[in-house]
Formats: C-alpha cells, structure tokens, sequence
C-alpha cells in the first residue's frame, strides 16, 4: 500500500522508472528456474503433512480405516503425486544442506573453512536420522 | 519509533522447518507412501504402528515436524508468489492464507495426536 503512495504523480518526479518483469522469468535461466523448483518444495512438505494426518487419523480410527487409507495410498494419481513429492523433498533436503555453509561462515585461523566441513556433517547426520527412523519403523 | 517486523520471528519458524523437514520427511515418505504401501518392503503390522504412534514421544516428534514444516511452507510459499508470480499487491490475501494455513494444521495435527487411542 505504502508503495502505491509512492509512486504517485508529483512535480519532482514526473515518472517513476519501473522496468516490467515477465510472470514467467523464472524460465528463462536454469539457476533461476532451480531456485523457483526450490521454492515450490515448501508444497510438496506441506502435502506430507496432509498425508501424515490422514494416516494417523485412519490409523488410530481402526484396522478397516487403516485398510482403506493404504487402498488411498495404492491410487495411481496418489502413487505418482507421492513420487514427486518424493523428487522435491530430497531436492530441499540437498539444497538446504548444501545452503548451511553460506549461512554458517567459520573461520578458523581468520580462513573460511571448506564448505564441506560444514555441509559433510550435515549429510552425515541426515544418514544416521534416516536409519534410525528406518530402523523404528522396519521393527515396529 | 517503528512498529517492530514480526518478520524475524517468521524467518526462524522457517529455517527450524527447514531443518526438520530435510532431516525427516524424505524418510518417512519413502517407507510410509511408497514402500510399505506398494509393498517394496514388508510393511509393520497395524498394531506395531499404533504402538510405536502411542508413544509420548513419538506424537511429540510428529507434533514438532508437522508444526515447523507447517510454517517452513507458509513462509516460503508466500515468498514463491510474491517473487514467481509477483503477486505481493495481494498480501493481504496471501498472508492470512499462509500463516492460518499453518496455524490451522498445526492445531489439527495436535488434535490427532492426541486423540490416538
């Protein structure tokens, strides 16, 4: 709103200078589209959390209501949807772990440390939380 | 002086999500929709999940994924349509659709989990 004050008409400012951007400037490089495909992750997260919440809703509403949930979840259009929410939240995971040494800069010795000091750590702990949650769950 | 930016607040709950979304969702997506479903592997019994659901701590974890996740999308879903579609004159719209979104699902994820039998 603030900005649509601004840019009204006065004296001193005959025009305000706004360069028009395309809807679609994301398609125009790969870095740019990579950070669009980045972003659009947040809804492939947020549809797990759906997913999570039928599955447990069915889970604790009984063994039938379980039944049904996995037919849900055996739905072609379910199947495909969850592949690809499976491509997306594995390109969040990497993005995000390869992000962390920009965020964090150590310095050791008034050098920056390899970015792999701080990214390795990162994949090395994303393994063991996968494992042990695999592990919880192949014993349950 | 200046109303101070509530934007801060928002950023942390999005990098806590961020951080708890990479380490857990690709996991528990591929065995929970994927593998025990299309029968890769043997999935557990129905009644060896609902055990290991009953847990306090594990509806506390499911609790503390759903929460951050739930705002990790919110504040990055609002930034793609600001900067993708370049739609930030309708904020207002956006905004309460984002973070009530979350808070809404937040509150339905504690209702479930609780409610667990």
């Amino acid at each position: 709103m603030s900005e649509a004050r601004r840019t009204e008409y006065t004296e001193f400012r005959p025009r305000w200078y706004k360069s028009r951007v395309s809807t679609w400037w994301w398609l125009g490089r790969w870095s740019y589209l990579k950070f669009i495909l980045r972003e659009i992750s947040s809804v492939f997260v947020a549809w797990f959390v759906v997913e999570l919440l039928l599955g447990l809703h069915a889970l604790s509403g009984g063994p039938q209501r379980y039944e049904e949930f996995q037919g849900f979840l055996c739905n072609p259009l379910v199947v495909a949807l969850n592949f690809v929410s499976l491509f997306f939240v594995l390109f969040h995971a990497v993005t995000w772990f390869n992000l962390a040494p920009k965020a964090m800069a150590v310095r050791l010795g008034g050098k920056r440390v390899p970015n792999l000091w701080i990214a390795g750590p990162n994949y090395l702990a994303w393994v063991a939380v996968s494992a042990i949650v695999a592990w919880f769950l192949l014993r349950a | 002086m200046r109303k101070r930016s509530n934007e801060p607040i928002l950023w942390v709950l999005f990098s806590a999500g961020g951080v708890v979304a990479a380490f857990l969702v690709p996991v528990l997506l591929f065995f929970l929709f994927l593998a025990f479903p299309l029968g890769w592997i043997t999935p557990p019994s129905y009644e060896g999940l609902l055990a290991l659901v009953r847990l306090p701590i594990t509806r506390l974890g499911l609790f503390v994924l759903c929460f951050f996740s739930l705002f990790h999308w919110a504040h990055r879903f609002r930034y793609t349509l600001y900067d993708g579609l370049q739609i930030k004159h309708l904020n207002q719209l956006i905004f309460p659709f984002c973070y009530g979104g979350a808070v809404i699902g937040s509150a339905l994820a504690a209702y479930v989990l609780w409610n667990i039998k």
